[in-house]
């Protein structure tokens, strides 16, 4: 079982409540760097002092943020209403359990169940602001008596291994998390490592903002965790990443153009460890890096990500080789930069 | 000048993919630059020195084009694509389209069964001759730009990219006609903008300017049922108003109009219902900046043929011209 990830995925870090996360990561890394700080919006920023033989300061990112629930307000008959905190497929959530508030409440996802709705409600999809959340409480004074508004509420999964496959809430973005501290429990770098683990990603990118404005990096390596969709389908398209085809490689998202000489290094060290790599499909989605890359200057950043299926939902799968792997190539092509990697002509 | 707008809006230089471009416009500038330097994201900055008691006026024209991205490539052969930057779908069927080392690949889409409607994106491909995923020269996450010859016809100038390959020339001309300037002037030949203004907004960031002046172009509403846009060919150059990404300083604006009159420049004033340029991001960069744009009427933004008035072009160097060699009071 691989502990790590248990402990980081089985934790709850909605975005803006990450402490319980952060703590954790604190303890994980407080003897593998030289100093640590957090900043004033919650960002984890720890110092891993290099040999010195390479001038450069090195920023590995990963968001430690979850996508969950916020309560907004109470119903007479006890239940929640809440909003999304990041990116839902409302289908997703109808019937899951959750846990509310810093007591983790147990709730329960509910609306109108299935026996009591007609042919036209049946095929309409149930929207978010139609379910609340059930904690069980008879009326709005009691559930206002256990839960505040503003609370957040995380899905409930416990991580389970499957053979080569994890399953678990939270992989997005802790499985980056997992690899960020494998990395820092590695000797010392060639160069100052500077490892953020940040908050609110999912809501906009907006923990890496002030982090990378503070560390100033000369080099950004974003850690992620990135959506496969490789089940079974007649059409000849892109899966966007499978599971079990290695760590997957960042060329264009909607919010970068990745450094292309990073990810040349990238693949190219893949090939030379024999490390497997898949090139995600260029398009939609975005990361830290988009951030990283411009908030002091233009910076090198590229992202290597964890292919995970069923992002966003209660119960992500992860290849534990893709894990195993992002975290090798992570390593191997922090040891391959050079100073030439800020240059260009 | 129509050699050196030959040599840039057909060169490859879709957003993320400017290297070809750096090159091209390096030795043209060379000559004309205090220093010469590229950040990280490939900006190509060039720097003249003020003579003192000037600003720092950061001026950006970007270099990269829209274009497709491969993202997956099929059994038989074919890259299925996406964008880079605001593609119109109408403007792809049976296009060419060139990669990063020169091989061309045609553009067509899945059988179009009602001629009323038009595929997605999704639904089209690029043939590159192969058969087969095997020997298939191109990969996912290859880059295309479009392929289409410069067309000079009297004062009418088409070319795909445009935009904004004619703001890269006007940058480079004003460089070279602009013996003396007080300010401390930053040339950013800017990386892609087409995706999101972003390289300039890195470059802002890094230089703090005082103000910044994007040179881009902006729609024409002078042709058969058009965007509404009060602005045409040939009647001069176009001092940005507003658009939707950026208000632009009104004092900046006054100056550019008043700079204009003195020197018999003719202008147009413009407020763009539909798009943005690298001045949105100097704008907010860090602290701020006093920002605005000189615009170059075009028709056609985002198609294959892109068309620009030459005194336009011409009036757009002038007033750039006469913007930095004297005092910016805003």
């Amino acid at each position: 079982m691989n502990e790590l990830l248990k402990n980081l995925t089985e934790a709850v870090g909605v975005s803006g409540e990450e402490k319980e996360v952060r703590l954790l990561i604190r303890d994980l890394i407080a003897d593998h760097v030289d100093e640590w700080h957090v900043d004033a919006m919650g960002n984890l920023i720890a110092l891993k002092k290099g040999t010195g033989a390479v001038d450069l300061r090195v920023m590995v990112d990963a968001h430690m943020d979850e996508v969950g629930l916020i309560v907004t307000d109470y119903d007479s008959n006890g239940t929640l209403k809440f909003s999304g905190v990041g990116g839902f497929d409302d289908r997703a959530l109808l019937g899951k359990v959750v846990q509310v508030g810093p007591k983790k409440l147990t709730g329960v996802i509910g609306a109108r169940p299935i026996h009591l709705l007609n042919a036209t409600q049946r095929s309409t999809i149930t929207k978010m602001d139609a379910m609340r959340i059930d904690i069980g409480a008879k009326n709005k004074d009691a559930a206002s008596g256990k839960v505040n508004i503003g609370d957040r509420a995380a899905f409930v999964t416990e991580y389970e291994e499957l053979g080569p496959t994890a399953v678990g809430k939270a992989f997005d973005n802790r499985a980056g998390c997992a690899a960020l501290i494998e990395l820092l429990r590695e000797r010392p770098y060639p160069f100052d490592l500077i490892a953020t683990f940040t908050v609110q990603e999912e809501v906009g990118l907006r923990g890496a903002t002030t982090a990378a404005y503070g560390v100033k990096p000369d080099v950004a390596l974003i850690l992620e965790c990135t959506p496969a969709y490789d089940l079974p389908n007649k059409d000849d398209v892109s899966p966007n990443v499978a599971l079990g085809k290695g760590p997957s490689i960042y060329v264009m998202d909607s919010g970068t153009m990745q450094d292309p000489r990073l990810v040349s290094l990238i693949t190219q060290t893949a090939a030379d460890n024999d490390i497997p790599c898949q090139i995600r499909r260029p398009g939609g989605g975005g990361t830290n890096t988009a951030v990283i890359q411009r908030v002091r200057g233009a910076i090198p950043a590229a992202t290597i990500a964890v292919p995970g299926r069923y992002a966003h939902t209660p119960a992500m799968m992860i290849n534990l080789d893709d894990y195993a792997n992002v975290v090798k190539l992570a390593k191997a092509t922090l040891l391959n930069l050079t100073m030439d990697i800020v240059k260009r002509n | 000048m129509n050699d050196l707008i030959k040599k840039l809006v057909e060169a490859y230089g879709p957003s993320g993919f400017e290297d070809h471009m750096r090159e091209l416009i390096r030795p043209e500038i060379e000559k004309y630059a205090d220093e010469i330097s590229v950040d990280a994201m490939g900006n190509l900055i060039a720097h003249k020195k003020g003579t003192g008691d000037g600003l720092k006026v950061m001026i950006a024209a970007h270099m990269d084009e829209i274009g497709l991205m491969v993202s997956h490539v099929t059994e038989d052969g074919f890259c299925r694509f996406t964008n880079i930057g605001g593609i119109y779908t109408h403007t792809l069927l049976g296009s060419r389209v060139q990669f990063a080392d020169g091989r061309i690949g045609i553009i067509y889409s899945d059988r179009i069964t009602d001629r009323s409607k038009v595929h997605g994106l999704e639904k089209h491909y690029i043939d590159v001759g192969a058969t087969s995923k095997e020997d298939c020269p191109v990969k996912v996450g290859d880059a295309v730009g479009f392929v289409r010859p410069f067309l000079a016809q009297g004062k009418r100038l088409s070319a795909k990219s445009m935009d904004d390959r004619i703001g890269c020339v006007i940058a480079i001309e004003a460089l070279k006609r602009l013996k003396k300037t007080p300010h401390d002037v930053y040339i950013v030949f800017s990386v892609q903008e087409e995706v999101g203004t972003r390289g300039a907004q890195a470059a802002a960031n890094m230089l703090d300017p005082d103000v910044g002046i994007a040179l881009d172009v902006t729609l024409a509403g002078d042709t058969p049922e058009p965007t509404p846009i009060a602005v045409e060919l040939g009647k001069g150059t176009a001092i940005k108003v507003k658009d939707t990404g950026m208000i632009a300083h009104a004092g900046l604006v006054r100056l550019m109009k008043q700079r204009a009159e003195e020197a018999n420049i003719p202008y147009q004033l413009e407020v763009l219902t539909g798009g943005s340029t690298d001045a949105r991001s100097i704008q907010i960069a860090n602290g701020g900046a006093a920002a605005g744009c000189i615009s170059i009427p075009c028709r056609y933004v985002h198609s294959q043929s892109e068309t620009v008035d030459a005194d336009d072009v011409e009036n757009s160097i002038k007033l750039l011209v006469e913007i930095l060699a004297n005092p910016i009071e805003l």
